[in-house]
C-alpha cells in the first residue's frame, strides 16, 4: 500500500466525462467528499436558518417538555422552546466561533512560526513564551476575560485563539526550519533574493498544506471547547442559542427531556467529526508522506 | 590583465563548542575575466567555504570572515553592507550548487523562479523577465522552453533541473559563475553534458568560472588553471596541464596517483601502468594550531623543517605556485 502515492492516483483518475471524474475524485477521496458534504450541508442550514426553522425564543409554556413529534421535531424545552430551531440556529454560534479560531489562530500563528523559524536569535525567547501561553487552559482565561469584560462572541473567541495558536507556531516553525536547510532556499539566497520576499515566496508557500490541516483541526477543538464554555456558563451569554447553552439549559430536565441534550450534543459530534474527516482526509492529499507514517 | 576577483589571505573561522575550526586559513588566489579556475581538494578542505565566504554566505550564528580580502571590480566584499551584498549576488557572481534535485523551490515553477532573479536584478518588466527566462532556457538547451516555463520541479530530470540552476545562475549577465560540485550528483553522460554546457555559455557571455570539485578528471576536461586546497589552505596553483604533467606538491601528487589514467600504460602490457596509490591517514582536524604544513602526517616527503615551520606559497617556475619545502624533491622523484 505504501507504494500507491497521490501522484499515482492522479494519473488513474480517468480523464473522461467530467461526472466519471467525480466519482473517481470521490471513490479515492471518501474522507474529504464526506467531511465536505456534512460541513458545506450544516452551512447550508445555518443561512437558510430564518427560513426553515422558526423562531428559536418563542416560549409556550403550554407545550413544555414535548417530545419529538410532527409539530416539534426535535420536541421543546421548560420553557416551550422548539429545539429544532434552537438547534438550527445554535450552529451559527459553533461555525463562527470555529472557522474564526481557524482563522485567526492559523493567520497569528503563520506569523509568529515563520519568524521564529528563519530568525533563530528570536526562536530561543518566543518559544519558550509559546510554551507558556500553551499551558493556560482556554477555560480558565476565559472566565477572567470575561469577569473583566462582559461576556460575548469575541471573547470567548479570543480565549480560544490565544491557547490554540501555539499549535500553529509549532507546526509552522519546524516546516520552516526544514525549509530553511533546503538548497533552493541557499540558492535564493545565493541568487540575492531579500529576506521579506524569501520568506513570503519560497517559504510561506511550503508551510501552507500542513498549516490548513492543522487548521481545521483547531477548527474542530474550537467548537467543542465553545462548547465546553457555554456549558459552564463562560461562553457566549445565556440568551443567544448555542449548542453548549442549549445542552446546559436542558441539564436539569435531563431525565425527563432528553432531547434537550442529545440533539444538540449529536450535532456538536457530527460537526466536530466532519471538520476531522476533512481535516484527515486533506492531510493525506496535501502530505502524503505524513499520512503514510501515521 | 588585472585580475576580476582576488582573493588574498582570506581566513573563516567557525566557532564551535570544540574551539575554533580553521575552515580556510589564509587562502590566496586570482581569477581572470573569462577564465575556468579549477578549486580542488578533499571533502572538508574548505573549498565551498571558500565560495561560501566569496558570497558572504557563512551562517554568522556560526562562522565568519576572519581576516583577509576579496577584491571584486575595484571593492573589497568583506567590507560591503549586507545590501551592497544582495545586489551583487546572483548578479555580479552567481552561485551554483550541487543538489540539482533539491536546489529549486517545489511550489514555484520554472519561469517564474528564472524571472524572478531578472527582475530583481535588471530590473525588467514582469513580462520581459518572462521573455528572458524563456531565452535563457533555449540557451541551455531545454526543448520546447515555452512549455517548460510554466512546469514545476518535479516534472524535470536531475540533467534537466540542473540545466535551469545554470539558466538561474546566468539569467543575469554574471561576471563570474561559482559552480559548487555541479556535477556530483548527476550520472557521468549527463555530468559531460552538463560542463560542456558550462564551457560553451562561457565562451558565449565571456563568464568567469570558480568550478569547485573533487574530481580531478573534470578539472583536466575544463579548467585552465588549477587551485589545490588542503586542510584550508592553498598547497599548489597552476595551469592545469602544468599541474597534470608535473605536479610539485606530494598532497597533488598523491590525488593523481589515486587517478587511474587511460594514457598511461596499455592494456597489453599491464605491467607498465603505473599502480593505483592511496594517500595514507586522514585529513587532520582543524580546530588544533598546525605549526608547520598540514601534510606532515601523511607526506612521503616530509623532513624535519616541515613539521616546524609552515611552508609559504612561492612560485617554483612562472605561474607555478607550490607551498612545500621538499618540492624541488618531489619533482626530482618523478623523472
Amino acid at each position: 500500500m505504501a507504494l500507491t502515492s497521490t501522484t499515482a492516483n492522479d494519473a488513474l483518475v480517468p480523464a473522461g466525462r467530467p461526472l466519471a471524474r467525480i466519482a473517481a475524485f470521490v471513490r479515492r477521496n471518501p474522507t474529504i467528499v464526506i467531511g465536505a458534504v456534512l460541513l458545506v450541508g450544516l452551512i447550508a442550514m445555518t443561512l437558510a436558518a430564518p427560513w426553515i426553522a422558526g423562531d428559536p425564543f418563542r416560549q409556550a409554556p403550554v407545550n413544555r417538555l414535548r417530545p419529538p413529534s410532527e409539530r416539534f421535531w426535535f420536541g421543546t424545552d421548560q420553557f416551550g422552546r422548539d429545539v429544532f430551531s434552537r438547534t438550527v440556529h445554535g450552529a451559527r454560534v459553533s461555525l463562527i466561533v470555529g472557522l474564526t479560531v481557524a482563522g485567526l489562530a492559523g493567520l497569528i500563528g503563520l506569523v509568529i512560526g515563520l519568524v521564529c523559524g528563519y530568525f533563530r536569535r528570536i526562536d530561543g525567547i518566543a518559544m519558550r513564551v509559546m510554551d507558556g501561553i500553551m499551558a493556560i487552559p482556554s477555560i480558565l482565561l476565559a472566565i477572567a476575560l470575561i469577569t473583566l469584560t462582559r461576556p460575548g462572541l469575541g471573547i470567548v473567541i479570543a480565549a480560544i485563539v490565544i491557547p490554540e495558536v501555539p499549535r500553529i507556531v509549532r507546526v509552522v516553525r519546524a516546516v520552516v526550519l526544514s525549509i530553511r536547510a533546503q538548497p533552493y532556499v541557499e540558492s535564493a539566497i545565493a541568487g540575492g533574493t531579500r529576506t521579506a520576499k524569501l520568506l513570503a515566496r519560497h517559504i510561506l508557500p511550503n508551510t501552507l498544506a500542513p498549516l490548513i490541516v492543522q487548521a481545521t483541526y483547531v477548527c474542530a477543538s474550537a467548537m467543542l471547547i465553545e462548547a465546553g464554555l457555554s456549558f459552564l456558563g463562560a461562553g457566549v451569554p445565556p440568551e443567544i442559542p448555542s449548542w453548549g447553552n442549549i445542552i446546559a439549559q436542558g441539564r436539569t430536565f435531563f431525565q425527563i427531556a432528553p432531547w434537550t441534550i442529545f440533539i444538540p450534543g449529536a450535532f456538536l459530534a457530527i460537526t466536530v467529526l466532519a471538520v476531522n474527516m476533512l481535516g484527515d482526509g486533506l492531510r493525506d492529499r496535501l502530505d502524503p508522506r505524513l499520512a503514510r507514517r501515521m | 590583465m588585472t585580475p576580476l576577483l582576488e582573493v588574498r589571505d582570506l581566513r573563516t573561522h567557525f566557532f564551535t563548542s570544540d574551539g575554533v575550526v580553521r575552515a580556510v586559513d589564509g587562502v590566496s588566489f586570482a581569477l581572470s575575466p573569462g577564465e575556468t579556475l579549477g578549486l580542488v581538494g578533499e571533502s572538508g578542505c574548505g573549498k565551498s567555504v571558500t565560495a561560501l565566504s566569496i558570497l558572504r554566505l557563512i551562517a554568522p550564528e556560526t562562522g565568519r570572515i576572519v581576516g583577509g580580502s576579496i577584491r571584486f571590480g575595484g571593492r573589497d566584499l568583506t567590507a560591503l553592507s549586507s545590501e551592497e551584498m544582495r545586489e551583487l549576488r546572483g548578479h555580479r557572481i552567481a552561485m551554483i550548487f550541487q543538489e540539482p534535485m533539491t536546489g529549486l523551490n517545489p511550489v514555484l515553477n520554472i519561469g517564474t523562479q528564472i524571472a524572478e532573479s531578472v527582475v530583481r536584478h535588471l530590473k525588467l518588466p514582469w513580462r520581459a523577465a518572462r521573455d528572458r527566462a524563456r531565452e535563457m532556457l533555449e540557451l541551455v538547451r531545454i526543448a520546447d522552453p515555452k512549455q517548460r516555463l510554466n512546469e514545476y520541479p518535479h516534472q524535470l530530470s536531475g540533467g534537466m533541473r540542473q540545466r535551469v540552476m545554470i539558466a538561474i545562475a546566468l539569467c543575469c549577465n554574471p561576471q563570474v559563475l561559482i559552480a559548487d560540485e555541479p556535477t556530483t550528483a548527476l550520472d557521468v553522460t549527463i555530468q559531460a553534458q552538463i560542463l560542456d554546457l558550462m564551457l560553451e555559455l562561457k565562451e558565449k557571455l565571456g563568464t568567469a568560472i570558480v568550478l569547485i570539485t573533487h574530481d580531478l578528471g573534470v578539472v583536466a576536461e575544463t579548467c585552465e588553471r588549477v587551485v589545490v586546497m588542503y586542510a584550508g589552505r592553498v598547497v599548489e596553483q597552476a595551469p592545469a596541464a602544468a599541474l597534470f604533467a608535473r605536479p610539485r606538491h606530494p598532497y597533488t601528487r598523491g590525488l593523481l596517483q589515486a587517478l587511474p589514467r587511460a594514457d598511461a600504460g596499455s592494456s597489453e602490457q599491464p605491467a607498465t601502468r603505473p599502480q593505483l596509490t592511496e594517500i595514507p591517514g586522514m585529513v587532520p582536524a582543524l580546530t588544533q594550531p598546525i605549526p608547520g604544513c598540514a601534510f606532515v602526517p601523511r607526506c612521503g616527503f616530509a623532513a624535519q623543517r616541515c613539521a616546524q615551520s609552515p611552508p609559504e606559497l612561492e612560485e617554483a617556475e612562472s605561474s607555478h605556485l607550490v607551498s612545500c619545502w621538499e618540492a624541488a624533491r618531489v619533482v626530482a622523484d618523478a623523472v
